[in-house]
């Protein structure tokens, strides 16, 4: 009488195995999800790179093209949420993550690109913009992630300051030759305006005291909508982040 | 630390899914062998029982109770109710005495000494082959002793049978929650009755053999939780504990916050404690599916509630912390700013999510697999996200302080418990 029911080993072991099945289907779904999102930021960047490449060649066949024509060939708002994107699928799948690391040096790449020219349409057409390059680095940097939230406050105040932010720390020869021409210190954050380094954070009064020509470039006040269309938010989610921009 | 947090979740949702799906398994592979009792039924014979009703400052139910219990469809000869005053203050014994005149009840007073020994004054007393014990906050349906006494009859091995313990009359949301938990804990304990794993015989009318207590010896205090305690030794000694789903017992549930923390906070306290105490069961394959799944898996979920409660205090402060800096940074400019534009891009798919999913729809199976089982109904309400929000939200707090107060060894008391709630 005294005898406990016998032990079904066979149940542990085929609910062990169902449970298994559960749990790599539901890696398998998440997985098969990321891949999508790498796949569409892929060919985002494969997009802009062909306007970019279209937008120089354009600048390079036509010397004498309108600047009318120029600045509506100008990709912000696409990079502005690809930078987005990036940002989030970095807090997701982890700074080293292979994919997240090389959808990074492409968009810096396409970054730098996008730099060179503005700066020679700017000239070339007298246009007012103000360029903001922005060093910073993911791990252990507070101010960082303050630096972020103070370039995106300037950008949605200033339409047409146009912030660049790198990580100083990817791995990426043209982030590498950048950093040596400006001569960004290794302390975090710097920010690079009109070709002079800032280092450590700046407040956005100090910003725009050292540069009174941010004035010149500031949006009225009243078309509220009209600002958020041109300028994107610059997604900053500490203490992993990216603050990117465009 | 991300990838720590990563691992433990990953350990504590796989041990999770691990127990619903142990569930799903016996239920499926068991099913045949649910009983439910015809309308009408005849036992061959009708044993002797008495049921003890342990009462303390209980004048407000405890005359329903006793009414419930004399309307028993069970012949009256055989039946006797003692009624075991523990020292109540209250107006109880003069209330009670309404019934001293009935030749089924046998009233008695005591000082106050604990439910335990309330319970085991009715045994010294009791000659009777079979021994019920009933909370003075409970009702019993009519049937239900016969139900009880039927599966005894079928299986000579069942040395006590547990009812199914309903939630009687849910007014609010708390109640409502709990009655969802109730309403789960009908199939989980059915389940776990069809492979001798229970792990508790509850204070609503668990029934067992007089045997047991012949050999085993009567209650002891066992950290307020003497219905944890008597299982236990049952299954250490290999005694078989069975499941009745349909002998209703209907139990008034607390119907606040602080009422339901103190009686939840001295079941996980004495949960603890008589695993503690009962340790040298665990994982032992000669004591059966409590000391392989029930007591181990009863552990885990103590730890994994908390963890989650943990994560939700650290997300949160990590939020506020994020604005704060971004206040401090460029003050209210974006603290509002509602120019998100719809993207899929952004909604979450972390393997984390759909595990949670899993999780989150095989508990709502269990929950509907009870429904069906206590009441012959599965419908889904509302209830069940009460339930969901104030288990993640509350229960931590006692669990919490459970796992403490068992470290320093604080005891909460079933009298401490009626002394604040006297009506319940």
């Amino acid at each position: 009488m005294n005898q406990h029911e016998p032990n079904d080993w066979k149940k542990y072991i085929i609910v062990l195995f169902i449970t298994s099945t559960i749990f790599v289907a539901g890696l398998w779904i998440a997985n098969y999800f990321n891949n999508k999102k790498i796949d569409q930021l892929k060919s985002i960047e494969d997009k802009i790179s062909l306007d970019l490449m279209s937008s120089e060649t354009q600048f390079s066949l036509l010397q004498e093209l309108s600047c009318k024509d120029v600045s509506s060939t100008v990709l912000s708002s696409e990079l502005n949420s690809l930078a987005e994107k990036i940002s989030y699928s970095e807090t997701n799948l982890g700074n080293n993550d292979s994919n997240v690391v090389s959808l990074k040096r492409y968009y810096s790449l396409l970054e730098i690109k996008d730099y060179l020219l503005m700066k020679k349409i700017t000239e070339r057409c007298g246009q007012k913009s103000i360029f903001i390059l922005y060093f910073y680095k993911n791990d252990k940097c507070d101010d960082c992630t303050k630096q972020g939230y103070v370039l995106t406050s300037l950008k949605e105040k200033y339409p047409d300051l146009r912030v660049y932010s790198f990580d100083y720390n990817l791995d990426l020869s043209a982030i590498r030759a950048m950093t040596s021409i400006y001569k960004v210190p290794d302390n975090l954050p710097a920010i690079v305006i009109n070709g002079k380094v800032y280092s450590g954070f700046q407040t956005i009064e100090e910003i725009e005291k050292t540069f009174p020509q941010l004035e010149t470039i500031k949006v009225p006040e009243v078309p509220k909508s009209k600002t958020g269309a041109t300028s994107t938010k610059v997604k900053t989610t500490a203490p992993t982040t990216t603050q990117s921009a465009n | 630390m991300d990838s720590l947090y990563t691992v433990i979740f990953y350990v504590f949702s796989f041990i999770s899914v691990y127990v619903q799906i142990f569930f799903l398994v016996t239920f499926f592979d068991k099913r045949r062998h649910i009983k439910w009792s015809p309308n009408n039924i005849e036992l061959s014979s009708y044993p002797t029982i008495t049921i003890a009703v342990p009462v303390y400052n209980e004048e407000s139910t405890i005359i329903k109770t006793v009414e419930s219990l004399l309307a028993l469809d069970y012949p009256k000869d055989k039946l006797k109710i003692f009624i075991v005053d523990d020292g109540s203050k209250d107006n109880t014994w003069n209330v009670v005495q309404e019934f001293k005149d009935n030749p089924n009840i046998v009233l008695l007073q005591k000082e106050n000494g604990g439910k335990h020994t309330a319970i085991n004054l009715a045994l010294e007393k009791s000659d009777s082959e079979f021994f019920g014990c009933l909370d003075s906050d409970s009702f019993v349906h009519n049937q239900t002793l016969k139900r009880i006494m039927r599966y005894f009859e079928n299986d000579p091995r069942n040395m006590a049978v547990i009812p199914s313990v309903l939630s009687h009359d849910p007014k609010n949301i708390i109640q409502n929650a709990q009655k969802v938990e109730y309403d789960m804990g009908v199939y989980i304990k059915k389940m776990l009755g069809l492979i001798g794993g229970i792990q508790v015989t509850p204070g609503p009318l668990s029934t067992f053999r007089k045997k047991v207590f012949d050999d085993l010896g009567p209650y002891k205090k066992a950290h307020n939780t003497e219905d944890q305690e008597i299982a236990l030794r049952m299954q250490e000694h290999g005694y078989k504990i069975d499941y009745c789903p349909d002998a209703y017992v209907y139990t008034n549930t607390p119907n606040s916050i602080i009422k339901l923390y103190r009686q939840r906070l001295r079941w996980i306290y004495g949960f603890i404690k008589n695993l503690v105490d009962y340790r040298h069961l665990l994982f032992r394959k000669k004591y059966g599916t409590v000391a392989l799944f029930t007591l181990p898996t009863g552990l885990i979920s103590i730890l994994g509630i908390v963890f989650v409660f943990f994560t939700l205090i650290y997300n949160f402060i990590k939020f506020t912390y994020i604005k704060i800096i971004q206040i401090q940074t460029i003050g209210f400019n974006n603290f509002f700013s509602l120019n998100y534009k719809f993207d899929w891009f952004f909604i979450n798919t972390r393997a984390m999510l759909f595990l949670s999913i899993i999780l989150y729809i095989l508990v709502i199976v269990s929950v509907m697999i009870g429904r069906k089982m206590s009441t012959g109904k599965a419908n889904f309400s509302l209830s069940i996200i009460y339930f969901s929000i104030i288990y993640s939200v509350i229960a931590p707090f006692w669990m919490l302080r459970a796992i403490y107060n068992s470290l320093i060894s604080k005891e909460s008391s079933w009298t401490f418990e009626r002394r604040v709630t006297p009506n319940n």
